[in-house]
């Protein structure tokens, strides 16, 4: 096990919460792919990054903002734009992928998904669901 | 001169934590931002209106900590559980908002919450369809979306 | 004492990760419907851009912060795409 050489002045109690936010994040990420890989639906299976995308990119965008702010003796905030970046991105992503599954499960008359609301006839153009 | 305030102040920000504080960067950051928010005005002109914006902090507060009870609560169904130990499924929620913007930030909060997806909004009846993990007591969830998310964006927004 | 314990934690991290990575690969060569290829390679996206944060930390070069943030970006306007294609069956109509 090699320690981190660049690291010999940072303080205990900064090595320590670098490591605590360390493992808080990458944990909840590795937490978050065991139930993306058990769960059995796609619907339920969406829940399931959202834990690494939310509190996983926090505790490393935590943890790296700690380390270079002290190693630098400078405010570091460039990593927050990553934090700000997946917060934003992540459920436009969700939501597409879920339209999108909705779309496909209902153009297949899936049974187990709710049917189609009407839409607006002004409103966006969607296809029909399939009568149930 | 400046239609989007706020975008144009963020940019800078975002110009400035990029390529580091000094005053030549602050005035590149500027002339970018002037740039980019002419940009946006020919995009869209319909501007969204914050009527107490100090009530923004409330609410980041508010999401960051669900966010983090509710990671707590699905990383121990997810490792606890096998297959049968929770209950998921779709609900309606009915809305009274109707601003875009407001809307916008409603899905992102819910679908950023691990635990709950927003799925698709229906304008005709104003209802939007989710889908949650643990789905005990369908009311406790309406409620919640109702009374701690949306009463504080009609508040913000309308 | 406590640079040991950064050092290991650093190294847990890297390996939390690249597990969580393979469980995603795992995923997507299973499926088994296109939309779950579709968020594994989200998923995928978002623990390597993780990882390469936390390799910065191991080197202490803001070189894979950049990086990172690239990859963040490439994943979001790729997922973005995938997903209008699955929905549409075209990208650009």
């Amino acid at each position: 096990m090699s320690t981190i050489e660049h690291a010999g002045d940072l303080p205990a109690w900064a090595a320590l919460a670098v490591s605590f936010f360390l493992v808080i994040g990458a944990g909840l990420t590795l937490i978050g792919t065991i139930g993306f890989t058990r769960l059995p639906t796609f619907y339920e299976r969406i829940h399931a990054p959202t834990l690494g995308t939310s509190w996983g990119t926090g505790g490393i965008v935590m943890a790296s903002m700690i380390f270079f702010t002290v190693l630098s003796t400078r405010l570091v905030v460039h990593e927050i734009l990553i934090g700000i970046f997946v917060t934003v991105t992540t459920p436009v992503t969700l939501m597409l992928l879920a339209r999108a599954a909705l779309h496909r499960d209902r153009a297949e008359g899936n049974p187990e998904v709710p049917a189609e609301a009407p839409v607006e006839p002004a409103g966006e153009a969607e296809q029909p669901a399939p009568a149930e | 001169m400046l239609p989007y305030p706020l975008l144009s102040a963020s940019l800078v920000l975002m110009w400035l934590a990029l390529n580091g504080f000094t005053i030549g960067q602050f005035i590149l950051g500027c002339i970018v931002a002037v740039l980019a928010s002419w940009g946006m005005a020919s995009l869209r002109p319909a501007k969204p209106r914050l009527n107490k914006w100090y009530l923004l902090p409330k609410l980041v507060g508010i999401v960051l900590y669900d966010i983090l009870r509710s990671n707590i609560a699905v990383a121990s169904i997810l490792l606890t559980g096998g297959k049968r130990s929770h209950k998921s499924g779709f609900m309606t929620v009915p809305l009274d908002l109707e601003n875009p913007t407001a809307l916008a930030v409603l899905a992102v909060v819910v679908t950023s919450t691990p635990g709950t997806a927003w799925l698709e909004y229906n304008s005709l009846n104003r209802t939007v369809l989710i889908h949650v993990l643990d789905l005990v007591d369908e009311e406790e969830w309406r409620v919640l979306i109702k009374t701690r998310y949306e009463a504080l964006l009609m508040e913000i927004f309308e | 004492m406590s640079h040991m314990i950064l050092a290991w934690s650093v190294t847990i991290a890297q390996i939390m990760l690249a597990l969580a990575m393979a469980l995603a690969a795992i995923r997507m060569s299973r499926g088994p419907r296109a939309q779950d290829r579709v968020l594994a390679l989200d998923t995928l996206y978002v623990n390597s851009m993780l990882l390469l944060m936390v390799f910065g930390i191991r080197t202490g070069k803001v070189i894979y912060f950049e990086a990172s943030l690239v990859i963040g970006m490439l994943g979001f306007v790729a997922t973005v795409a995938l997903a209008k294609f699955l929905m549409r069956g075209e990208v650009v109509e």
